[in-house]
C-alpha cells in the first residue's frame, strides 16, 4: 500500500466538495441545503489542515479554525432565517420560495 | 505506517459515505445522523494530521453545536410533509453534469500537479524530524501563533460571532 501523502487528503477533500455542492444545487430542503453548506467548509478544511502539516507550519490549523467561526455564525443566522421564514410561509422547500421571482 | 493508510482510509469512507447519504435521504432527521458521521470521520482525518486542537474543536462545536443546532430547528419546523414530496429540484440533471465537470477539472489538476506534493513530502522528512525534537503541543503553538499574529482577525471573527448571535434571535423572534 501507498503511504498517505498530501495528494491523498486533496482528493478526498474534492470528493467531499463535490458532494456538498450536489447537495446544494439538487435538494428542495432548505435544512438539507445548509447541512450540504457544512459539508462543503468540512471540505476546504480538510485542505487546509493538509497544507498545513505539509508546509510544517500551523498558520493553517488557525485558517481552519476562522473557517469553523464562519460556519457557525452562517448556521446560527440561516437556521434563524428558516424560522421565520417557517413561521411567514410555511414551507422549508427552496423553490417554493418564490417572492422576489417576478 | 500501513496502520496509518489504514486508519486513512476508514476515515475517507466514514466521511464521503456520511456526506452521500446526507444528501440523499428523505428524512431530515437521518440526513442530521449521517452528518454526524461525517464530520466525526473529518475529526478523525485531524488526528491523524497532528492537528489535535481543531479534533478536539470540530467535535465540541461541531458535532456537540451546530448539530444539535440543527436538530433542534428539524424538531421545531414540521418536515413531515416536505419529507413526502419530491426531493430533488427540477434542474437537478445540469446541476450533476456541472459538478462533474468541475471534478474532471480538480481531478486532471491534481494528477498533473501530483510530483509537486510527492516531492515536499519526502524532503521535509514529516515524522522522523518532528519526533526527534519534543515540541511544545499542538494547542500551544496554535495560542502562541492566534494571539500574536492573528490578534486582529481574532477580534474580528468574535464581533462577527457577536453580529451572528444578534441577527439570528432578531431573525428568530416573533415580533422585535
Amino acid at each position: 500500500m501507498h503511504p498517505v501523502t498530501t495528494v491523498h487528503y486533496l482528493a478526498l477533500s474534492a470528493a467531499l466538495l463535490l458532494i456538498g455542492t450536489v447537495g446544494v444545487l439538487t435538494r428542495r430542503s432548505i435544512v438539507i441545503i445548509l447541512m450540504s453548506i457544512e459539508l462543503i467548509l468540512n471540505a476546504v478544511n480538510i485542505n487546509l489542515v493538509a497544507f498545513s502539516r505539509q508546509a510544517h507550519a500551523v498558520h493553517g490549523q488557525i485558517f481552519a479554525i476562522f473557517v469553523i467561526v464562519d460556519a457557525v455564525a452562517e448556521a446560527a443566522v440561516g437556521l434563524g432565517i428558516l424560522i421565520a421564514l417557517f413561521r411567514n410561509k410555511e414551507t422549508v422547500l427552496a423553490d417554493e420560495i418564490d417572492l422576489l421571482k417576478w | 505506517m500501513l496502520i496509518d493508510t489504514f486508519f486513512f482510509y476508514t476515515f475517507a469512507l466514514l466521511t464521503l459515505g456520511g456526506g452521500l447519504l446526507t444528501i440523499t435521504r428523505r428524512n431530515a432527521v437521518h440526513s442530521a445522523l449521517s452528518l454526524i458521521v461525517s464530520l466525526l470521520g473529518v475529526a478523525g482525518l485531524y488526528l491523524m494530521q497532528q492537528a489535535e486542537f481543531l479534533f478536539a474543536v470540530q467535535i465540541v462545536l461541531y458535532v456537540g453545536g451546530i448539530m444539535v443546532l440543527f436538530l433542534f430547528v428539524i424538531m421545531l419546523v414540521n418536515l413531515d410533509q416536505s419529507a413526502r414530496e419530491r426531493q430533488f429540484n427540477g434542474q437537478w440533471m445540469v446541476a450533476l453534469v456541472a459538478v462533474a465537470a468541475v471534478g474532471a477539472e480538480i481531478s486532471w489538476f491534481l494528477y498533473r500537479g501530483q510530483g509537486a506534493f510527492r516531492l515536499a513530502d519526502s524532503a521535509g522528512g514529516v515524522s522522523a524530524a518532528a519526533s526527534a525534537v519534543p515540541m511544545p503541543g499542538n494547542t500551544e503553538v496554535l495560542a502562541d501563533v492566534l494571539f500574536q499574529e492573528y490578534l486582529l482577525p481574532f477580534e474580528i471573527a468574535s464581533v462577527l460571532l457577536l453580529v451572528a448571535v444578534v441577527g439570528a434571535v432578531v431573525m428568530a423572534k416573533k415580533r422585535i
